[in-house]
C-alpha cells in the first residue's frame, strides 16, 4: 500500500456541480487546487457518467480543470481529519494525505429511505439509485418500473427510465395535489424551471401520474413482483419488476460536522461567502440546503472565489443565489412528508439493513445512542446514512457525534503511520 | 462500436458495455449481491456507493462497493459470499 502525499491551496471534497464550480472558480485565481471524490468519475449524481459517457455540463467543466491545472482525484474517500488542514482519503489501493490551506465541502445529498413491509426486497431501490444502476449499463428496456416516494426527482427520473425502453406503470407522489399545485405557481416565477415542466410533461405523457399516493408494501420472493400503494383511501396491487422508491433528499453533512462546522435544522450552516462556522473551511450545495444544481453552482462558484482570497467576486454573486434559494425553500415546504409514511412499519420490517434490526426492536429504544448500543443499529458500514434519516423521521432521533473513520476504510490503511502527524494521534486513533 | 467487456458473475459470463459498473452486470446476470446478517438476498439500493447493500466480492477481494466499480475484462464476480 502506498501513501501519497498532496498539498493543495485550496482543497474541494466533492465532484458534483458544486465541486466542480468550486474548483473551477477558484482555479480562476492562479492558486493550486485539488478536487476529491469518491465516484469513479466527476458529475456528482445528477451528472453521474455511465455507458453513455460524461455529461457535457461535468465534461466541459473537467476540461476546464484539466487545462487550469487542477488536480482530479476520483475513486478517493475522505475518511479522517487527523490534523488542522489535513485530511487522509483511502482509494481502492492507496492512501492520500492531502494537505490545504482552505477547504471546500460540496459533498451532496443521497436519498432519504423510509422503511415498509418487502422494501428489502431485491430490485426494491431509491428512485436515483435505479436511476444510476441504468445510467451504469443496466438494461431497463421493457421492464414494468414503477415510482414513487417525494420530489422532483420522481419526475426527473421517470423521463429518463422512460427514454431507456422502461414501461412506467405509475408515478405515486406522497405530497398532495393542492401542495404541487402551489409549487406550480411558484415555479412561474422561474422561468427555465418551467421550461424543464413542459419538457417534462411530453416526456411522461400517457404515464399515471398520482398524488396523495405511497407504497404499503413490496411483494416477492427472491425478487420483487407487486407493489402495494394506496391511492385515494384504498389499497392498489400494481405489478411491476422494479420499485424506485425515495422521499426526497438528505444532506452529506457527516465530514462537515466531523471537522466542527455548525449544523441548523440538519444543514451546514454558512454565510454569504458560504464560510462555515469554522475558519478557512467553505460548504456548497445541498449540504447547505437541498436546492437544486443551480443553486449548487452558484454556491460553488463563490466558495471556489472566497477560498481563493477573491472575496469581493464571491459577495457579487450573492443576490443571484439569494433568488435561487427562494426556488429551495418552496421544495421543502412542497414535498414535506406526511404522517401517514411514520405508520408504515410492521414489528419486522427491516430499519438497520446493514445489521438487520428491526421497527419491533427500535421502537422499544429511547434514542440513537441507546439503539446503537442495544440493537447495533447504525453501527454497520453505511455507519447509520440510511437508517438515520429513518429513525429521525419515525422516531425523532438524532445520531449524536460523528466518529472516525467517516467512511469505512481498510485495516491496513487505518494501520499505516502517517507523516507529521504527532504519534500521540496514531496511539489515540487506534483507542477509538 | 466499442468492444464488450467480458467479465464472469459466479461463473456465469456476462458481457457489458465499457464503463458499466459491476453492480449493473450482476443485475443483468440476475443475480443478487450479498445476503444480509439474516440470510435475505439484498441488491443494490442507493446506487451511489453510500449504503453499501451492493457490496460483493470481486477478484477475491470482498466488501468491494459494487455500485462504484467499473467492468474491466475478465474480472471475477462472486455474490455468494457474506
Amino acid at each position: 500500500m502506498r501513501t501519497t502525499e498532496k498539498q493543495f491551496d485550496v482543497l474541494v471534497v466533492g465532484g458534483g456541480p458544486a465541486g466542480l464550480a468550486a474548483a473551477s472558480s477558484a482555479a480562476e485565481h492562479g492558486v493550486r487546487v485539488g478536487l476529491a471524490d469518491d465516484n469513479p468519475a466527476l458529475g456528482g449524481q445528477i451528472w453521474r457518467k455511465g455507458i453513455a459517457g460524461a455529461y457535457p455540463q461535468a465534461e466541459n467543466c473537467s476540461k476546464k480543470l484539466q487545462s487550469a491545472g487542477v488536480e482530479i482525484l476520483c475513486g478517493a474517500r475522505v475518511f479522517d481529519c487527523p490534523s488542522p488542514n489535513l485530511l487522509i482519503a483511502e482509494t481502492q489501493d492507496d492512501l492520500l494525505e492531502l494537505r490545504f490551506r482552505k477547504l471546500v465541502l460540496a459533498t451532496g445529498a443521497r436519498e432519504r429511505f423510509l422503511p415498509f413491509p418487502g422494501w428489502t426486497i431485491p430490485n426494491v431501490m431509491g428512485a436515483g439509485g435505479l436511476q444510476a444502476l441504468v445510467k451504469s449499463g443496466y438494461s431497463i428496456v421493457g421492464k414494468k418500473v414503477l415510482l414513487a416516494g417525494t420530489g422532483p426527482l420522481l419526475l426527473a427520473v421517470a423521463a429518463y427510465l422512460r427514454a431507456h425502453g422502461a414501461q412506467l406503470v405509475m408515478i405515486c407522489e406522497q405530497a398532495s395535489l393542492w401542495q404541487l399545485a402551489k409549487f406550480g405557481v411558484c415555479l412561474l416565477k422561474h422561468r427555465d424551471k418551467i421550461t424543464q415542466a413542459r419538457v417534462l410533461r411530453k416526456d411522461l405523457a400517457g404515464v399515471p401520474f398520482v398524488t396523495s399516493s405511497w407504497p404499503v408494501a413490496a411483494e416477492g420472493n427472491e425478487a420483487l413482483k407487486a407493489v402495494l400503494i394506496s391511492r385515494g383511501g384504498r389499497i392498489e396491487k400494481i405489478d411491476c419488476d422494479f420499485l424506485g422508491c425515495g422521499f426526497h433528499l438528505v444532506p452529506n453533512t457527516e465530514l462537515a460536522a466531523f471537522l466542527g462546522c455548525r449544523l441548523r435544522q440538519g444543514f451546514v450552516e454558512v454565510d454569504h461567502i458560504q464560510q462555515s462556522s469554522e475558519a478557512g473551511i467553505f460548504c456548497a450545495g445541498e449540504p447547505t440546503g437541498i436546492g437544486g444544481v443551480e443553486l449548487s453552482v452558484v454556491e460553488g462558484q463563490i466558495a471556489g472565489h472566497a477560498a481563493a482570497g477573491q472575496e469581493d467576486l464571491a459577495r457579487s454573486l450573492f443576490s443571484r443565489s439569494q433568488k435561487l434559494r427562494k426556488f429551495a425553500d418552496t421544495l421543502d415546504r412542497t414535498f414535506a412528508l406526511r404522517p401517514e409514511l411514520r405508520a408504515l412499519a410492521a414489528a419486522e420490517t427491516i430499519i438497520c439493513r446493514c445489521e438487520d434490526v428491526a421497527y419491533g426492536r427500535l421502537k422499544q429504544q429511547t434514542s440513537w445512542r441507546a439503539a446503537k448500543l442495544q440493537t447495533r443499529c447504525g453501527m454497520g458500514p453505511c455507519q447509520g446514512r440510511v437508517c438515520g434519516p429513518q429513525t429521525e423521521f419515525l422516531f425523532g432521533w438524532s445520531p449524536d457525534s460523528v466518529r472516525p473513520p467517516i467512511f469505512p476504510a481498510r485495516v491496513e490503511t487505518l494501520g499505516t503511520p502517517l507523516r507529521d502527524v504527532e504519534p500521540d494521534y496514531c496511539e489515540m486513533r487506534g483507542q477509538q | 462500436m466499442p468492444e464488450e467487456i467480458m467479465l464472469t458473475v459466479n461463473g456465469q459470463i456476462v458481457r457489458m458495455p465499457p464503463g458499466a459498473t459491476v453492480a449493473a452486470a450482476i443485475a443483468t446476470a440476475s443475480a443478487y449481491c450479498r445476503s444480509s446478517v439474516n440470510g435475505e438476498p439484498r441488491t443494490v439500493l442507493c446506487g451511489m456507493g453510500v449504503c453499501f447493500e451492493c457490496r460483493t466480492e470481486i477478484d477475491g477481494r470482498p466488501h468491494q462497493r459494487s455500485c462504484q466499480i467499473v467492468c474491466s475484462p475478465g474480472m471475477k464476480v462472486n455474490t455468494q459470499h457474506l
